[in-house]
């Protein structure tokens, strides 16, 4: 058996939850283990039966009110009940925000850890290997799990997708389970002052990262946006620092991107920034390191000095433009 | 009120990675280091809270070869008031639960109110040490944090969620929590702070690190697989690259 996670909130599914169906499915087809969904719900879940017209053994609604909210506590005792009376072979979930902060805790519930934010994984004769990125993204690393099952594995969005994931028809089991005492109130979620710059709707970007060393010299990639009619962006670091404000933050916690163009000038290409902007129509990269990652996805890529590049650039197009 | 503060030392991000001849890590014979990012973040948050609640203490605790004294003595630096040092010559690709159990086991007895940890470190990136030290001291937990309100009486955290939505949690301590990175400004150490870290306590403790079965194994690591075949440019010369550029956005991207 093989259980994968469905994330929802107020039976709202969260999308990267098929990607997780498809992964399960796909390694389940390989070593002939069946496929179970779990849903942790506060009641009657709303969603149960969308996910049993996925091609699945069953759905397991783990039902208990205090499971209206998430809450790590309840997740894992949800969660850990339903592992113990199945006894699955793997636990497979979409590496979320969600997950990473619950899945660790349900592993170790089980004297386990996580094989977190895989990219890929290869099956020899019944053998998994599993490819994480490590070093921020700049290196590859094929793991494989030792010990008894059940082995806990997410997988990063985009692994698998979410609409290859095959259609069929699935009981749905509900199940009461048991949740101790919560140590954590949630609150209600809420939005942050709008984001006053919606840069999904921008055609070219010109984004900054570490490499553009002091908030002085933003003006000039701000002068380069200027000759290209872009708009100016940033990885995490940036807004870290205040150089620039949140908002204009691309990545797993900011923007999400698809313009025409994408220049990103002294950005590594962190995953956390690369998810954010890896659907750009054209990407750029100009980094002194010829071994960032960024030039991995990049189209056209530039090793040297941003410094050195970006005037050259601005003359260039001016000249272009005429 | 006593916060630990786990903090990691790791490859400086600019550092040019070379594998490792066994293939399992990298060459980090002539690498430099710093501090995990977020574990910087963590710290910071763990003396402003004690400051705002006008006492307590902050401990830094390090797992790592002598190397990682350098973590210590900045943290000290900084306004941590004393650190446990769990000594283990090689700590290259441990395991996240290996590495949570070693801690478990050196920090149980300090009966802290608060662990503080960085989300992730930069270079084995599990995101899971705080969390499977919580489940092993049996303490709640939180990760993603990005704001810590110490002005109330409870403890409570505002917690990042995807699609730019926030939650505030509030929480029964003791407690393990995860600090997301830009959570406040870091503050530098200064030369006061230099020079009265020299006096603070520095205890070292052997790590005992058990043996585990589940552990994760790292068979080989590798430079990425390319999935697009990029353009290089100017051929290290940055200003010729720029030329070129610009005629390929003008004849293949279209943009000017």
């Amino acid at each position: 058996m093989i259980l994968v996670f469905i994330e929802h909130k107020d039976c709202v599914l969260n999308k990267t939850s098929l990607e997780a169906i498809t992964a399960a499915q796909t390694i389940g087809k390989e070593l002939s283990l069946p496929v179970a969904a779990v849903i942790p719900c506060g009641g009657e879940c709303g969603l149960a039966n969308d996910i049993a017209n996925y091609d699945i053994a069953k759905v397991i609604v783990a039902k208990n009110e205090k499971l209206g909210t998430y809450t790590p506590d309840g997740y894992t005792d949800a969660f850990a009940e339903i592992i113990k009376k199945e006894n699955p072979k793997y636990v497979i979930m979409a590496h979320t925000y969600q997950v990473r902060d619950f899945a660790p805790k349900l592993a170790a519930r089980f004297g386990k850890e996580v094989v977190g934010d895989c990219i890929r994984y290869k099956n020899d004769s019944g053998k998994l290997t599993f490819t994480r990125r490590i070093f921020l993204g700049k290196l590859d690393a094929d793991v494989t799990v030792g010990g008894d099952a059940p082995y806990f594995v997410t997988f990063q969005s985009g692994a698998f997708r979410g609409d290859n994931a095959a259609k069929g028809s699935a009981t749905v089991e509900n199940v009461d389970v048991n949740v101790n005492d919560l140590r954590m109130k949630p609150e209600a979620p809420f939005q942050e002052a709008k984001a006053s710059v919606d840069l999904s709707k921008s055609e070219i970007i010109v984004a900054v990262g570490r490499g553009i060393k002091s908030k002085e010299n933003i003006a000039i990639a701000q002068g380069l946006a200027d000759v290209l009619g872009a708009d100016l962006a940033a990885s995490r670091p940036i807004c870290d620092s205040e150089w620039l404000p949140i908002d204009r933050q691309i990545g797993s916690s900011g923007q999400t991107v698809a313009p025409k163009v994408y220049i990103a000038l002294g950005i590594s290409g962190a995953i956390q920034h690369i998810v954010g902007m890896k659907n750009a129509g054209t990407i750029v990269a100009i980094n002194k390191d010829s071994e960032a990652p960024i030039f991995d996805i990049a189209d056209y890529g530039i090793v040297g000095d941003l410094f050195e590049a970006v005037p050259t650039l601005i003359e260039e197009i001016k000249k272009a433009k005429g | 009120m006593k916060i630990i503060v786990l903090m990691k030392q790791v490859a400086n991000k600019d550092a040019v990675l070379r594998i490792g001849k066994d293939e399992k890590w990298i060459d980090d014979s002539d690498v430099a280091f710093q501090t995990n990012e977020s574990d910087g973040y963590a710290l910071e948050e763990a003396l402003r809270y004690k400051e705002a609640k006008g006492g307590g203490e902050v401990v830094v605790c390090t797992l790592g070869g002598q190397s990682a004294k350098t973590v210590i003595k900045d943290a000290l630096a900084r306004g941590a008031d004393r650190a446990i040092h769990i000594v283990a010559d090689n700590t290259q690709g441990m395991s996240p639960f290996t590495i949570a159990k070693t801690i478990a086991d050196a920090v149980k007895e300090e009966n802290a109110d608060l662990i503080y940890t960085g989300l992730q470190s930069d270079d084995s990136g599990f995101g899971q040490v705080g969390v499977i030290l919580a489940e092993l001291l049996g303490l709640p937990h939180a990760t993603l944090i990005i704001e810590v309100d110490r002005e109330s009486a409870e403890y409570r955290v505002k917690r990042e969620l995807e699609s730019g939505l926030y939650k505030w949690f509030t929480y029964q301590l003791p407690a393990v929590m995860a600090i997301q990175s830009g959570i406040s400004q870091i503050r530098y150490a200064t030369l006061k702070g230099i020079m009265a870290a020299k006096s603070k306590p520095v205890k070292e403790v052997q790590a005992n690190i058990e043996n585990f079965d589940s552990a994760q194994k790292i068979e080989k690591v590798y430079m990425p697989l390319k999935l697009k075949t990029t353009q290089m440019l100017g051929g290290g010369d940055a200003k010729k690259g720029a030329v070129e550029l610009v005629e390929k956005l003008k004849t293949e991207v279209r943009v000017i």
